[in-house]
């Protein structure tokens, strides 16, 4: 079957790609994109280290279909830090809050989406929020920490 | 709700700079930034990809395998079956380290049966993935199906289908493949001298290291050459594997270490690196293989399953006379069960003469055990510690007084061999009793649900080993130290702060590599919580030598004696007579004139380190049950752990964190579910339950540091006993919660509900 063409917009930038019908944006992005960010440990969404957004929104790119794009704006975790990294990147190094670094960045993609939504999340609802991301290293508290404290300091920051 | 709770710094406020401080680990930004390369984001022009196929069988002896349809499938460019692979002949062993290759070459492919649902059967490279995956359904196995046996209770049964027949126990043909024993002092004199006698019997589930990156391998053979990129604990043993099951001398095999996505145990044997290398070989072409995370579950190993009895004896003043257990652990399809950690860690806590503890080695038809994270302590504690529990009740004593009675201390001679030096045992329990945790009242019941505390201690051994590095002083001062171990969890940060320290410079002045088979002399795993302790090692004497260079480079430069010059907060400094006659030499300044001063300055070491004595730990824990839904949360929890030195606190505080909530999914969600056809039901994350972040509360740790004497910086071993003590932690909490005490893991949902409708009847 003939491949498909899909116009999007990654990370600000447009972007065309040819897929096949079937196969996942994550495919795509760590395949022919060349983003290798996002990390595949499942492929069945459960793990949430594949996280990206879809117009803002957080998904799993391996349970989106790469043609799905087509018009829409995706966020990976290479276009989380500008110039300088995003305070929760920032905030992740220095609480320590990787240890492999596998989950890292669906960690972080899910995280910036909660404190774009919610700049003051209590505990509960940073781990309920990060509840599809599996951490198996940390026992998640310095990662729930370290959302916290980018949230008190961002608040601070406006 | 969960509660908040504080992480302690530990007491290293002293003159040190750099060890004991939270600094930043070198590795960090490309973490965070998604650019870290880990093995399966590696890519080389030209790479087609490998599939194995596998079997549909708990256990079939393998007739024949015709493989020519798959061969003349477009796109397909090499097969391969275990013939392909270095045959170790069953009854010969051969060791490296602690795995036997007669076994390895059978694990990672079948070669006269099949003795698992998921064990390689064959392997295909091909243009893609799909094409791969394809050509695998086109390969002809001619099967005969044999009768299996998944548990190790069955297993052992004198009826059991027999997995291997040259394996003997007591001249019969038996799944037993091995067994092991510690004995101090008479059992059955010291059962006479008890009070009180407790035996009970425990069972686990096998649970998986539960990492999130899959195993995964790139594999290029250029003029017979091979360069493996993949994730694993050990580049060194990748590369010894891999020579092994090959035939390539080790010089032809280049093992790169990619950054690995955790391993726990797990990444410390081969699966795929050896088949792709073949295929690579074959085909002429880079291969990539990777698992999915249902491949993992079905083939990789995890730890054992259990049928456990522990008997314990004490006096009425709440003395231990005497300890036995037995402690049954599954090892998969191929022998190498931790009956070691099991029956060797159980009573290492405590000061008992007379013990006899037990290990047996038992075959199944279910994927090889690998190592995972203190291998087997956990079984061995989590009956001894819900023992200890029930002890204490009996004796009326507080479960922390008792074991405070009862703890070894130096001097203390355990049942598996050594005479205990200085060890911080009686420190984590006595910190535990002043702790607020414990000493904050909980309530019994509140709007419906029940609330319980545990607590519980535990021991692992801790490892030295083999370990080399090399530190090189830059032209500009800067300093680039390399060492052998893949760093899974921050042990470039402990690294560089060591050497920052040594040699007085600035912590961000140092980078740290971790070298391929290539640059750097054998290095063993990153395991048995040795890389720090080792690291540190090797990395001290390294610097020390290249502080001794230093100090000659300065004195030529001032035309004095080396001896006259001390090297004292990165810099050289005349001494003695000459004190003050120079002006000091940083290291930049000596760095800038190394080619008039005798050429490159750096220098390594490379040892077999010893002296890393075990490690202690006590958990405090409150869970709160949900009696109509028999759901137990953990509300709270606290982990002392004497961990020597703190070489950077925050990393050793996520060690325990990490290692908790691993032992919290052991002992309430996690579990190997398989059917009545022997096949795995629960092979994903969605049915493989691991803790969530929604399921925890915060983790706190409280580091105490009784320095190892043996050890340069004191460190002793940190990331493998936090998951010892947890099972019966929690345990413990259950039952003082609704009063009736499990002896099986896991607590899930449907077994609480049971108990709680049995209480009701």
């Amino acid at each position: 079957m003939a491949k498909l063409h899909v116009s999007t917009t990654i990370n600000g930038e447009p972007q065309e790609f040819l897929c096949d019908a079937e196969q996942s944006m994550l495919d795509v992005l760590r395949g022919p994109l060349g983003l290798t960010g996002a990390k595949e440990g499942c492929g069945t969404g459960d793990c949430g280290a594949c996280t990206i957004t879809l117009n803002g929104r957080i998904v799993c790119s391996c349970l989106m279909l790469a043609a799905e794009a087509e018009g829409q704006e995706i966020g990976t975790i290479e276009g989380m830090a500008g110039e300088e990294l995003h305070p929760l990147q920032q905030k992740f190094l220095e609480s320590a809050a990787l240890q492999c670094g596998i989950c890292t960045p669906g960690v972080l993609m899910a995280a910036k989406a909660l404190l774009e939504k919610n700049p003051d999340p209590t505990e509960h609802e940073v781990r309920f929020w990060l509840a599809g991301n599996l951490c198996r290293c940390t026992g998640y508290d310095k990662i729930i920490r370290a959302v916290m404290d980018t949230a008190a300091d961002m608040r601070a920051a406006r | 709700m969960s509660t908040t709770g504080s992480t302690k710094t530990p007491e290293t406020a002293n003159d040190n700079k750099w060890i004991g401080k939270r600094t930043i680990r070198p590795d960090g930004a490309d973490k965070v930034t998604g650019r870290a390369a880990y093995a399966a984001d590696t890519t080389m022009p030209g790479m087609i990809w490998g599939k194995v196929l596998r079997s549909p069988h708990p256990h079939a002896r393998i007739k024949s395998i015709d493989t020519s349809k798959a061969e003349a499938y477009p796109g397909v460019k090499a097969v391969m079956t275990a013939k392909d692979i270095v045959n170790f002949p069953i009854d010969k062993s051969v060791m490296l380290g602690i795995q036997d290759m007669r076994w390895m070459c059978r694990n990672v492919m079948a070669r006269e049966k099949a003795l698992f649902a998921g064990h390689p059967v064959a392997a295909v490279a091909a243009t893609t993935e799909k094409i791969a995956a394809e050509a695998c359904k086109l390969i002809e196995v001619e099967y005969e199906v044999l009768p299996f046996v998944i548990d190790v209770e069955e297993a052992m049964k004198p009826d059991a289908p027999i997995l291997h027949d040259f394996i003997k126990y007591k001249d019969k043909p038996s799944n037993i493949a091995g067994t092991l024993e510690h004995k101090l002092g008479d059992v059955g004199e010291g059962f006479a001298k008890a009070d009180v006698v407790i035996e009970r019997s425990f069972r686990t589930q096998p649970v998986h290291q539960g990492y999130i990156e899959p195993h995964a391998c790139l594999v290029s053979v250029s003029d017979g050459k091979a360069t493996i990129w993949s994730s694993s604990q050990g580049q060194f043993m990748v590369r010894a594997m891999c020579a092994y099951l090959t035939g390539l001398p080790q010089n032809d095999i280049r093992a790169i270490p990619a950054e690995i996505g955790g391993g726990f145990g797990g990444k410390t044997i081969i699966y795929l690196e050896p088949l792709a290398l073949i295929l690579a070989k074959k085909s002429g072409r880079p291969v990539k293989m990777t698992m999915t995370r249902g491949e993992v579950f079905h083939a990789s190993g995890p730890t054992s399953g259990s049928y456990s009895t522990v008997k314990l004896g004490a006096t009425k003043d709440g003395k231990l006379v005497a300890a036995q257990g037995t402690f049954c652990l599954q090892a998969g399809a191929l022998p190498g069960s931790p009956i070691r950690g099991a029956a060797g860690c159980a009573f290492a806590p405590y000061d008992i003469p007379n013990v006899h503890s037990f290990g047996y080695d038992v075959v199944s038809n279910r994927s090889k055990v690998a190592a995972y994270r203190a291998p087997g302590a956990p079984i061995g504690a989590y009956g001894v510690e819900c023992v200890m529990d029930e002890m204490a009740e009996a004796l009326k004593m507080d479960p922390l007084e008792f074991r405070l009675k009862n703890a070894a201390k130096q001097g203390t001679k355990a049942a598996h061999g050594p005479v205990y030096p200085r060890i911080g045992f009686v420190e984590t329990i006595e910190e535990a009793k002043k702790h607020a945790h414990y000493t904050t009242p909980l309530p019994k019941a509140k709007n419906g649900k029940l609330y319980g505390r545990g607590v519980a201690s535990g021991f692992w051994f801790n490892a030295g080993g083999e370990s080399s590095a090399q530190v090189n002083v830059n032209e500009d001062g800067t300093v680039v130290v390399i060492t052998g171990h893949p760093d899974i969890g921050g042990s470039r940060a402990s690294t560089a702060n060591i050497t920052a320290e040594i040699l007085g410079i600035d912590y961000k002045k140092v980078s740290v590599l971790i070298g391929d088979t290539s640059v750097i002399g054998f290095s063993n795993l990153t395991g048995g919580s040795r890389v720090t302790y080792a690291s540190a090692m090797v990395v001290t004497q390294s610097t020390e030598k290249v502080i001794t260079q230093l100090r000659e480079r300065a004195a030529k430069i001032w035309k004095i004696d080396p001896d006259a010059v001390v090297w004292e907060n990165g810099e050289a400094r005349p001494a003695g007579d000459n004190a003050g006659k120079f002006e000091p030499l940083s290291l930049g300044q000596i760095a800038a004139q190394a080619s008039a001063t005798g050429g490159p300055i750096g220098a390594g070491q490379q040892l077999n380190t010893t002296g890393a004595e075990g490690g202690f730990a006590t958990h405090v824990c409150d869970v709160e049950v949900d009696p109509d839904l028999g759901i137990v949360r953990v509300l709270r929890y606290t982990a002392f752990q004497d961990v020597g030195r703190a070489i950077h606190p925050s990393y050793v505080e996520g060690q325990i964190q990490g290692g908790a909530a691993q032992g919290i999914g052991w002992a309430l969600s996690e579990e190997y579910i398989y059917n009545k056809d022997g096949k795995l039901d629960n092979p994903s994350f969605l049915d493989y339950r691991m803790p969530v972040s929604s399921d925890l509360p915060m983790l706190d740790s409280v580091i105490l540091e009784i320095p190892n004497p043996k050890h340069p910086q004191g460190v002793r071993g940190v990331g493998e006993v936090p998951l010892v003590p947890p099972l019966a932690a929690i345990s413990n909490a259950v039952y003082n919660a609704l009063g009736r005490r499990f002896y099986s893991l896991p607590m899930s949902p449907p077994k609480i509900l049971a108990t709680m409708d049995m209480a009701a009847d």
